[in-house]
């Protein structure tokens, strides 16, 4: 078991938004304020985690047939739990991420780690991965937010700060609209994930120059 | 009820508030199998079935097993159950009797569980209050405006291989770029409604 290769498999080289590409739905959709980001990275972090331990532990008891059918099950278990929890102590959270809260049972990253990790390694290495995983998908959130928030509406810390209008950095009347509209989405992921290709390739292409002059 | 409110909802859930366009639900398929043309048809015809099929089931089984048993918070855990077992149901059928469908449709049914627009669309259902009636409309013209937006994004797709563009956007960077030039056009839709 190696931590340290696991957080830096989560946070970049293994990211699961934008080196896996799951998770899609709810990072394009939710990400339009801070508030919504970070409330969101939480619950699949903490749903992750849960859903990798039990699955982790039932790992032997679970027949192999139905075992997509059975990881859905304890998924939505925990979703569910998860949802009536913010439902009570969060109802803000609540009414901005609407149905995107129960819509974390099909995110294909639970599921994804469920079948690629926790059905294959111990209860620790398993919750470690949750813990990683989670947070490199809550900070693709945080910067897409950041990123739309800023671009598209001129603040910063929407629902958070400033009594939950954020503060705001670009004067009113100059911020593109667009960025906080669905194409916004599209276009902050795309670039972002542009962005990471480039960067993975230039990192390659340097440890293989570094490898040729110690060779 | 009457038949503009089924129009608006159908003319909704088709243009206006498109599933993957504007709603963000079921970018995964909407990504993973755009590449040609025949297969997207193939997956937007697949997605109509069971949200059509899974917005009459899990309306039934709320109405009739979970609000009167006082369980109306199990819905998701429910609902998703519903969802795995109608498809599992309806590959077994299909591959019974209808074979020619079931080799059309055959590879793209599993994948279908997790696509998020089908639990979305149950979900969704419930949420607004839809009646039966509205609710069958709302998922199978849902599920139309899947494969409007699935089968646009392949045309653009195949054409994408002759475009030049940095290499930094090669594959998924540009086709999202692309589903977001798409998803711009949609917009002009907002604000259309039905009197």
């Amino acid at each position: 078991m190696n931590i340290r290769k696991q957080f830096k498999d989560g946070l970049i080289t293994q990211n699961p938004v934008l080196v896996q590409l799951l998770g899609m739905c709810s990072t394009l959709a939710i990400t339009t304020t801070l508030f919504n980001g970070i409330g969101m990275g939480i619950s699949v972090t903490i749903i992750l985690i849960c859903s990798n331990v039990v699955i982790s532990l039932l790992r032997k008891v679970i027949p192999q047939d139905i075992r997509i059918a059975a990881y859905i099950v304890v998924i939505a278990g925990f979703v569910t739990m998860v949802d009536l929890l913010i439902q009570a102590f969060l109802p803000d959270l609540s009414n901005s991420l609407g149905v995107f809260i129960p819509l974390i049972v099909v995110n294909c990253i639970i599921l994804g780690r469920a079948e690629a990790f926790a059905s294959k390694n111990s209860v620790l290495a398993s919750a470690l991965d949750g813990l990683f995983q989670g947070i490199g998908y809550t900070v693709v959130l945080i910067i897409m937010c950041v990123i739309r928030e800023l671009l598209g509406n001129g603040t910063f810390g929407g629902g958070i700060l400033n009594g939950g209008l954020g503060i705001r950095i670009i004067p009113e009347g100059y911020p593109a609209m667009l960025l906080i509209l669905p194409f916004g989405g599209f276009l902050t992921l795309g670039c972002l994930i542009a962005l990471v290709q480039w960067a993975l390739k230039r990192y390659e292409a340097k440890s293989k120059k570094t490898e040729e002059v110690a060779k | 009820m009457s038949f503009t409110s089924i129009l608006s909802i159908a003319l909704g859930a088709i243009l206006v508030e498109n599933f993957i366009l504007v709603k963000f639900l079921g970018i995964c398929p909407f990504m993973g199998v755009s590449k040609k043309m025949d297969t997207a048809l193939g997956m937007g015809l697949a997605v109509i079935f069971v949200m059509g099929l899974a917005s009459i089931f899990c309306w039934l089984v709320n109405e009739y097993l979970l609000v009167p048993l006082g369980l109306a918070y199990m819905q998701t855990v429910a609902y998703i159950l519903v969802i795995a077992a109608l498809v599992q149901f309806v590959e077994m059928f299909l591959h019974k009797t209808v074979p020619t469908l079931y080799e059309a449709l055959g590879i793209y049914l599993p994948l279908i569980t997790t696509n998020c627009a089908v639990l979305g669309v149950a979900l969704l259902n419930t949420q607004n209050g839809y009646n039966f009636i509205e609710s069958v409309v709302y998922g199978i013209t849902g599920g139309i405006g899947f494969t409007v937006a699935i089968v646009l994004f392949a045309s653009v797709r195949e054409r994408l291989e002759f475009a030049e563009y940095p290499e930094a956007f090669e594959g998924f960077p540009i086709a999202l770029v692309s589903a977001g030039l798409i998803s711009l056009a949609f917009m002009g839709f907002s604000g259309l409604r039905v009197w």
